[in-house]
């Protein structure tokens, strides 16, 4: 039964991916390779349109892979099975303990989970350069060259201060453009 | 029930202007629920916005749920968080159809390959940044790295992860209490 199963990897989802929308990117991943909904490459497409579209780019990552699942009831249940255990863990804390964020253990805890996010996004961008950045052959991959040039100037473009603040949507352009003349 | 329509629409149209997430919402959110509704003050909108980046979920929407449940209770949080995905359930709908029609365009193709590469730029950006707030001493960095070598190396789930390093946080927190305390 697709929708219990979507219904229950979103909640999940929605449980543990702590620090916004981004953190939810390798939870999403590792969905491709246990029931392949989608493949890696689609889902690089999906975050990239996500962003680019309005809305939390979390929700529609969410929207958009469980459409990819199972249509459209696929992409309503994915998303409300993310926003539920947010919404019910909100209305405790709007109810019970507004000074949440202050509260030292919360602290802890957040303290403990901020780099594992950082890390946890990494292990996505290793995942997704094996089909943007690296050539799948017989024996395994190699390095694309080309994309691994293209990839570290963006970098470095986007660490420049005065760059800093373009929209993702401007990378994301240059993104395609660059896509379009090398003909990758 | 002028109330709860009032919460919906302010928080669609919040949605929708809001494009590549995270701090953009925070100038339409201010228009909205302080300047235009005069909801909360701007002092507790940054507050509920840090409850939301340390607590599970997407932050936008768990702003969206805490400023419906304080202005209306359950029924309110619920109805501002529909209000604030509406807008992604409908475009990323739509958009995934018509995608799907198109997908086997060359320069479609040539453009997502490209974007592609893009996105694994601004992941790695989104990673630096986390670095950045996230990872301020050694045991940061020993979370850090820990949890890239489980997620990339070994089968132990995500979610597990996360906890893991949520519950080092705290013993962390009550290490250096104790310390705190024998010293003082």
């Amino acid at each position: 039964m697709i929708y219990l199963t979507l219904f229950y990897e979103f909640f999940k989802i929605g449980l543990f991916a702590i620090g916004g929308g981004m953190a939810t990117i390798p939870f999403l991943i590792d969905l491709s390779a246990k029931y392949g909904w989608y493949t890696t490459s689609e889902f690089a497409n999906m975050v990239a349109i996500s962003q680019s579209t309005p809305g939390p780019v979390g929700i529609n990552m969410a929207t958009y892979a469980g459409f990819q699942a199972a249509g459209i009831p696929g992409a309503l249940i994915a998303t409300f099975a993310l926003v539920l255990p947010a919404l019910v863990i909100i209305m405790l804390i709007a109810k019970f303990m507004q000074n949440f964020s202050d509260n030292p253990i919360v602290k802890a805890i957040f303290d403990g989970i901020r780099p594992t996010v950082a890390a946890l996004i990494l292990y996505a961008v290793l995942e997704l350069s094996k089909i943007s950045l690296l050539i799948t052959t017989d024996s395994g991959y190699r390095p694309d060259f080309t994309s691994i040039t293209i990839c570290i100037i963006l970098f470095i473009l986007m660490e420049i201060p005065r760059l800093k603040k373009l929209h993702p949507l401007i990378w994301i352009a240059a993104g395609a453009v660059i896509g379009i003349v090398f003909k990758l | 029930m002028k109330k709860l329509w009032e919460l919906y629409a302010s928080f669609f149209r919040i949605g929708i202007l809001t494009i590549g997430g995270g701090l953009a919402m925070l100038p339409m959110l201010k228009r909205e629920v302080v300047d235009k509704y005069h909801w909360i003050n701007e002092e507790e909108m940054m507050d509920i916005y840090a409850i939301g980046q340390c607590t599970p979920g997407i932050i936008a929407v768990n702003t969206a749920t805490y400023i419906g449940y304080l202005q209306g209770g359950i029924l309110g949080g619920t109805i501002a968080t529909l209000g604030e995905v509406s807008p992604s359930l409908i475009i990323i709908i739509l958009i995934a159809s018509v995608l799907r029609q198109y997908m086997d365009n060359a320069v479609l193709l040539h453009a997502f390959a490209g974007i592609r590469i893009a996105v694994c730029a601004m992941m790695l950006d989104t990673v630096l940044l986390m670095i950045r707030k996230g990872v301020k001493n050694v045991l940061g960095v020993l979370l850090f790295f820990g949890a890239l070598i489980l997620a990339t190396f070994t089968p132990v789930p995500l979610p597990v992860i996360v906890i893991l390093a949520g519950a080092v946080g705290v013993i962390a927190f009550r290490l250096r209490k104790k310390e705190g305390g024998m010293k003082s």
